[in-house]
């Protein structure tokens, strides 16, 4: 026997790589950390200025017969926006000079002006200023992404437009604008013009879908299996194929949402109806295998004692077992969506990637949804659309940020009837 | 002893009228056999233990009496039992039914968690006992108060069950099952959880329900067996072995295997 000088060395080393373990666990912590906060913030840093947009006032004097106010859409609003255009900067006139200030402002001004009377017809023969969208290019230049000392040939942006620019700079007439437009408008060709309310309303519509079928489906069927079924081979073989069909590519639902639910079935292609049963295919293993571990969670006793008592098995699983797994169920339910709404792949094939500039009402009305969008913009060319990539990322963040909000939410609530 | 006026007889040495009775009952969990060919009468009014070593199959009986095998997938049941003279495994008979005169206490203390109020209101208002609040409150509190833990909950009624005591749990699940109302309790090992203080509360209020219930109980010690009981059944490797008055089996058993047994030869 050594005795002690041993035994103190031993719990030493015990001590130490304890000391070790738990030092290990905070560096991944913190290291996930760092990531998390590096990520986030580039979005941020990229994205922010999204929610902003530049702003032109333009001038109008329109009298009341350059307009006919009971056929607003005969007038060409855009003519007058260009005229106002041509008294702002007086002696320009090459033809692709004009067009060049014509493009200053979004093509889309003579439409706001156009509002604007519809709005207030008073506003007629008298003089009157709007703030009317800048174009992308003018916006990139405000927010500070153009380079104003490259050579001329280099820049999107000619000296003619900058000397524009500097002098409305100086009359007052650029400012930069809280981008409300965003938020309410959907895809556009225009970067100045584009907005998330589409690919939002879209990812709303078809999640809803995923939710209403998938829920009450995996549900039943993981208390089927876990409650009701008979342990044989069969449902054997069903336990082993629900867990190979949440590991088959999300990419594999689409083809098959294109073959059987738009080929065979006739959903509409690009609707949410489509996408939604398409996601509800790839979410419902995840549901079946939460809910079935939910359901399996609750102890055994409560079971007996509910039995022992007289309940039907109905009784059983209906007033006990199903309540006290709710709160599993739940969450399963939940990583469940949140992974749909992140899910692109599927939603390609079944041409939810189409270019959609209204915002879908229904369930059949084309739509894309948030990933998508962001597939799209990341993809544009135009400098502008840099930012609302990130910014549309944000948008997705946040409103899964909503979605997990709503399911602790859920979750206290039904803990609290307890 | 009794002390109960309309308990004329002394149901340990006059023969009750017999409520449950077990005919040449086997029990298979898949291929093995847990019980061969068991007979049993049950008496009305009377306070039956089942003791035995470990593994015997005392509980596997007992879960027959009301069917509490049939959830259990690979269990089959072979023989008859009688509740009143009526095959409780006929088809006619349904278990809803049955489990609502043959009630069950279980070693554990499972509480729903739920309030104490609807602990014990859930199996009234399951079998649509009671017609309306009143009558519910009503069967509530005569059920705690035969429990004997009325005065302990009558101002918290709307907490949760699972935060009482491990004692005052266990009579919280008798006070469930006699809210049903029922002709037979089957306890399988009640006390086990419990301190000395509360194992005597309960088996004091094991002898007071003997007055309206007939009850079968299950348990691993002798001393609790003498006690509460009138009768005693001794179970070995599956088979019952002897059943007689408790004092008897205690004191002068037929069987060498029992007289092993009650004195801590074995088991
Ligand atoms: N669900 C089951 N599946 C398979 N075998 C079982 C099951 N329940 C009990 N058995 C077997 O049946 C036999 C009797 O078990 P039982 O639970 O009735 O014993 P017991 O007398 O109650 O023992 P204890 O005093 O330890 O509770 C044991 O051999 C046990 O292994
Ligand atoms: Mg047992």
């Amino acid at each position: 026997m050594s005795g002690e000088p041993d035994y103190a060395a031993r719990l030493r080393r015990r001590h130490r790589s304890e000391m070790r373990f738990r030092f290990y666990g905070l560096l991944s912590i913190a290291l996930a950390g760092v990531i998390l906060v590096v990520l986030i913030g580039s979005i941020v840093l990229k994205g922010y200025s999204a929610f902003w947009q530049t702003h032109v006032r333009l001038d109008f004097a329109i009298s009341a017969e350059q307009v006919d106010i009971d056929n607003l859409r005969e007038t060409n609003w855009g003519g007058l926006v260009k005229a106002t255009l041509r008294d702002m900067a007086p002696g320009v006139t090459g033809r692709r000079d004009k067009r060049k200030l014509y493009q200053f402002v979004s093509p889309n001004a003579g439409y706001d002006l156009r509002d604007a009377i519809a709005a207030d017809p008073g506003l007629l023969g008298t003089e009157f200023s709007l703030w009317v969208k800048a174009s992308d290019d003018i916006d990139m230049l405000t927010k500070g992404h153009l380079d104003r000392t490259l050579p001329e040939s280099d820049r999107r942006v000619s000296d003619l437009e900058l000397g524009w620019y500097d002098r409305f700079v100086g009359e007052g007439r650029i400012e930069l604008r809280f981008n409300l437009d965003f938020f309410t408008t959907a895809d556009s060709r225009e970067p100045e013009e584009a907005g998330i309310q589409g690919a939002l309303m879209g990812s709303f519509l078809t999640l809803l879908v995923t939710l209403a079928l998938s829920f009450p489906v995996g549900v039943m069927a993981a208390v089927y299996l876990e409650e009701f079924a008979p342990k044989n081979r069969w449902t054997d073989i069903i336990e082993a194929n629900i867990n190979n069909l949440a590991a088959v590519p999300s990419i594999v639902f689409g083809l098959l949402g294109l073959a059987v639910v738009i080929s065979l079935f006739g959903v509409p292609r690009s609707a949410p109806l489509a996408g939604g049963i398409v996601l509800a295919l790839m979410t419902l293993p995840t549901i079946i295998i939460a809910s079935r571990a939910a359901l399996k969670a609750v102890p055994p006793s409560i079971r007996e004692a509910a039995t022992g008592l007289g309940a039907s098995p109905h009784q059983v699983v209906m007033h006990h077992v199903l309540p006290l797994a709710m709160p599993g169920i739940l969450t399963g339910t939940i990583i469940g969506l949140a992974q749909a709404l992140g899910e692109s792949a599927p939603l390609l094939m079944i041409g939810m990637v189409a270019f959609i500039v209204d915002t879908p009402t229904g369930f059949t009305d084309p739509a894309t949804v948030l990933p998508v969008q962001i597939y799209i913009w990341a993809d544009s060319p135009e400098r502008a659309f840099v930012e609302k990539t990130s910014a549309a990322i944000m948008v997705l963040l946040a409103f899964l940020a909503c979605m997990n909000a709503t399911a602790v939410w859920l979750r206290r609530k039904f803990e609290r009837r307890w | 002893m009794v002390t109960n006026g309309q308990q004329d007889e002394n149901p340990a040495h006059a023969a009750a009228r017999v409520k449950m009775q077990a005919k040449k009952v086997a029990v298979f969990y898949g291929e093995a056999q847990a019980l061969h060919d068991v007979d049993l009468d049950i008496r009305e009014h009377t306070v039956t233990a089942l003791i035995g070593p470990s593994g015997c199959g005392k509980s596997t009986f007992l879960r027959c009496l009301n069917r509490m095998n049939d959830v259990i997938d690979i269990c089959r049941v072979e023989g008859r039992i009688m509740l009143d003279g009526e095959d409780i495994n006929t088809p006619s008979l349904d278990t809803v039914h049955l489990r609502a005169r043959v009630g069950m206490v279980f070693q554990k203390p499972n509480p729903f968690p739920k309030t104490i109020y609807d602990n014990v209101a859930y199996g009234p208002r399951i079998h649509g006992m009671t017609s309306g609040k009143s009558e519910l409150d009503e069967v509530v509190e005569t059920s705690l108060e035969r429990a004997g833990l009325w005065k302990e909950v009558r101002d918290r009624l709307d907490e949760p069950g699972t935060g009482l005591s491990g004692g005052q749990q266990q009579r919280l699940c008798i006070a469930r099952s006699i809210a049903v109302n029922p002709e037979v309790i089957l306890m399988d090992e009640p006390c086990s959880a419990l301190d000395p203080i509360a194992t005597a509360r309960i088996e004091e209020l094991i002898d007071e329900l003997r007055t309206n219930f007939t009850i079968v109980i299950v348990t691993h010690s002798m001393q609790q067996a003498a006690r509460v009981s009138q009768r005693t059944g001794f179970f070995h490797l599956g088979e019952l072995v002897e059943v007689g008055n408790t004092d008897q089996i205690f004191t002068n058993p037929d069987d060498q295997r029992t007289q092993d047994y009650i004195t801590g030869r074995f088991g």
